[in-house]
């Protein structure tokens, strides 16, 4: 019996992007980019943790007692006077890497590797493929960042025999959540540049290009733009300076990594209780008279669901544009 | 009517005698008014073009004649601009699936992916053909002995060689059972000793489970023996179609000339001796193409005359004591075909 007699009339596979996602997850996780990655984020997080750790033990006479000393692992710095020594930002310094790395050849190293022709001619829909390439880059980089996290949150409970309240356990799911969505921002983007570019090599250059854009020179760019589109002195009053203010932070906000950063400081600080510039002058002082509290997660959320919406939609905006493209290809180059 | 789904164990690509009486089945492959426009170029320009079940059909021409644009577009890998093809029967740009699962296709310059073995490759081509599992690895096995690459298997693909490449590429065309199997240039960066063994292999398919084969080629010379028809192919239009003996006699009776050789170590008035030939009745013309041992070529006009010609040429040597080892009908080559035909459509073209 040949095996040509077993075979049954098949449907048309409707899970095609299935397939090709498992087989990207499992070259992901057997590749030495997964490997490499998951040490330099996980460094970049314990590097700082080392130092943190010091601090809050030096610091546990002061802090006993305080609430949230948990969270405090992740928010306050090393070292008194070094501000970046923080783990969440060191997280988020690095995170986009992540995105990046497991993105910016989806499509063109198909392309180099004379793969693609072969794959779109199986019985898939054309779409399968980059769906495909998205969740398994989606999966990979749940795995890392969940991982690393659960590192960090176990050398907290080791190191200092702190244990986290349930609401300092959801705060940390929620701020991993909005890590994930900066760094599945970032392999959208990835994704994209590897369907708009030919070569792996140019959209691994411009990539890390527009990382180091975004995260290091971004700020210092943005609010120079921001200072001469708003500048304050041309306020006449304590008003027109507020009414500036915010539209320097609105400008601000055209990085992903400031929302992203706003996504932080909300939701690992129950302390903070905003995050935009006051838009009046009686909420100015409003703000200044409250009393220091502590918000509920809930809360929280509600503050920084702008940035979150941004967030998810820029992902939207990014995958659309790479999907759209890829559909219209020719698939010869 | 005909069964839209192959049935299990169904032969492939042909009527079906279960369906009873006779059946007339389109051609596996058919083409009618194809055309690709891009940008202001044309790749291909009203393609017509069947091929039949049970035979390989050879497309022909340079790189960038259009050959390449042609099978995307019976994958339904690009749309038509004009024009509409059917494959199994199916409009490819409308039923890409059903057409993908039962064709099989060598991109030109097949790639695999490094980082696997041959046999995790094809694994994942089975995959994505729902081939369910064990099944698969029978068929793995089967296909890759096939191509002769069942010891290399397990190393993974970035250790192999273009050639190697080429063949895996065959067996994974060939892993999804398909009806018709579509080759571009399959021959290309494989040795010598190689091409003979795949087309012996396209020759058995097509023998033993009568599938339909178009490949394409630039090596007119590699794939003349396996080619039952041709159609030669430049700037994006067919100029020739038929067997490769058909076009040998439309392009130029390339059909009739002879070659006579004669023993290159005797001593011999060459000037007497293509006198002599050239004297016989029939023959238009006498060349010496190259070295002694090339012999001499005659050109016969008209063509009917050849056999008589032949044994003119034989009783004239026998006469004049030439030391005469062998005298054979030329073979014209695709590549003198095709020199011919593409000069006689340009030639065409400009008089227009």
């Amino acid at each position: 019996m040949t095996a040509d007699t077993l075979r049954l009339p098949t449907p048309a596979p409707r899970l095609g992007w299935a397939t090709v996602a498992a087989k990207e997850f499992a070259d992901h996780l057997l590749s030495i980019r997964f490997l490499v990655l998951t040490v330099v984020l996980g460094l970049a997080a314990l590097v700082p943790l080392y130092f943190v750790a010091d601090r809050i033990r030096s610091l546990a006479s002061e802090v006993s007692g305080a609430q949230a000393v948990f969270l405090a692992l992740f928010t306050i710095s090393g070292q008194q006077d070094v501000a970046f020594l923080e783990v969440d930002r060191f997280v988020g310094l690095v995170a986009p890497l992540l995105g990046v790395a497991f993105a910016f050849d989806a499509v063109n190293g198909e392309r180099h590797e004379g793969t693609l022709p072969r794959l779109l001619s199986q019985p898939i829909y054309r779409d399968d493929v980059i769906n495909g390439k998205f969740v398994a880059g989606l999966a990979v980089i749940a795995v890392v960042l969940t991982s690393v996290i659960l590192v960090i949150a176990g050398f907290g409970l080791l190191r200092l025999g702190l244990v986290p309240a349930p609401s300092e356990i959801l705060r940390i799911a929620a701020w991993l959540v909005a890590t994930y969505l900066y760094v599945a921002l970032w392999l959208a983007f990835g994704l994209l540049l590897s369907v708009v570019l030919r070569r792996a090599a140019t959209s691994a250059l411009i990539a890390f290009g527009s990382w180091i854009l975004v995260t290091i020179f971004g700020p210092l760019i943005v609010s120079t733009v921001a200072r001469v589109v708003a500048p304050l002195s041309s306020a006449t009053s304590d008003a027109e300076a507020l009414s500036l203010l915010g539209l320097q932070q609105l400008i601000s906000r055209i990085l992903p990594s400031t929302l992203y950063e706003e996504l932080t400081l909300v939701i690992l600080n129950p302390a903070v209780t905003g995050v935009s510039t006051p838009s009046t002058l009686g909420q100015y002082f409003q703000a200044q008279q409250q009393i220091p509290t502590l918000l509920s997660l809930d809360q929280s959320l509600l503050l920084v669901w702008p940035q979150a919406v941004a967030l998810v939609a820029l992902i939207v905006v990014c995958f659309a544009a790479a999907y759209v493209l890829f559909m219209r290809q020719e698939v010869r180059a | 009517m005909r069964a839209k789904r192959r049935l299990p164990g169904g032969p492939v690509g042909r009527p079906t005698v279960e369906a009873g009486g006779p059946v007339v089945v389109d051609a596996p492959i058919r083409a009618r008014g194809l055309t690709k426009v891009y940008g202001d170029r044309t790749a291909v320009d009203r393609l017509d073009l069947d091929v039949r079940a049970g035979e390989i059909f050879g497309l022909l021409g340079q790189n960038g004649a259009g050959k390449t644009t042609t099978i995307l577009m019976l994958l339904g890998l690009t749309e038509p601009t004009a024009g509409e093809a059917r494959v199994v029967g199916l409009d490819p740009t409308r039923h890409p699936l059903e057409v993908k699962r039962r064709v099989g296709y060598l991109p030109d310059m097949v790639g695999f992916y490094g980082n696997l073995t041959g046999r995790e490759n094809l694994r994942y081509t089975a995959r994505l053909n729902r081939i369910p599992p064990a099944e698969a690895e029978v068929r793995i096995d089967e296909v890759l002995g096939q191509v002769d690459l069942a010891e290399r298997a397990d190393s993974r693909t970035d250790t192999y060689s273009r050639g190697m490449l080429q063949r895996l590429g065959i067996a994974d065309a060939l892993l999804k059972d398909p009806e018709i199997l579509i080759l571009d240039e399959p021959t290309a960066s494989i040795d010598p000793l190689g091409v003979v063994e795949i087309l012996r292999l396209l020759r058995r398919l097509v023998k033993e489970r009568g599938m339909a084969i178009l490949l394409s080629s630039h090596l007119l010379s590699q794939v003349q023996s396996v080619c039952d028809r041709v159609g030669i192919f430049a700037s994006g239009r067919l100029i020739g179609l038929g067997t490769v003996d058909e076009l040998a006699a439309r392009f130029g009776g390339l059909a009739t000339r002879l070659r006579v050789e004669v023993d290159p170590l005797v001593a011999l008035d060459e000037g007497d001796f293509s006198d002599r030939l050239a004297s016989i009745p029939g023959v238009s013309a006498v060349h010496r193409p190259g070295g002694p041992s090339d012999g001499w070529e005659v050109e016969v006009d008209p063509p009917g005359a050849r056999d008589d010609v032949r044994r003119a040429v034989l009783r004239s040597m026998a006469e004049g004591d030439v030391p005469i080892v062998g005298i054979s009908a030329l073979v014209p080559s695709l590549d003198d075909i095709y020199r011919r035909a593409l000069a006689e459509t340009t030639a065409g073209g400009r008089a227009a």
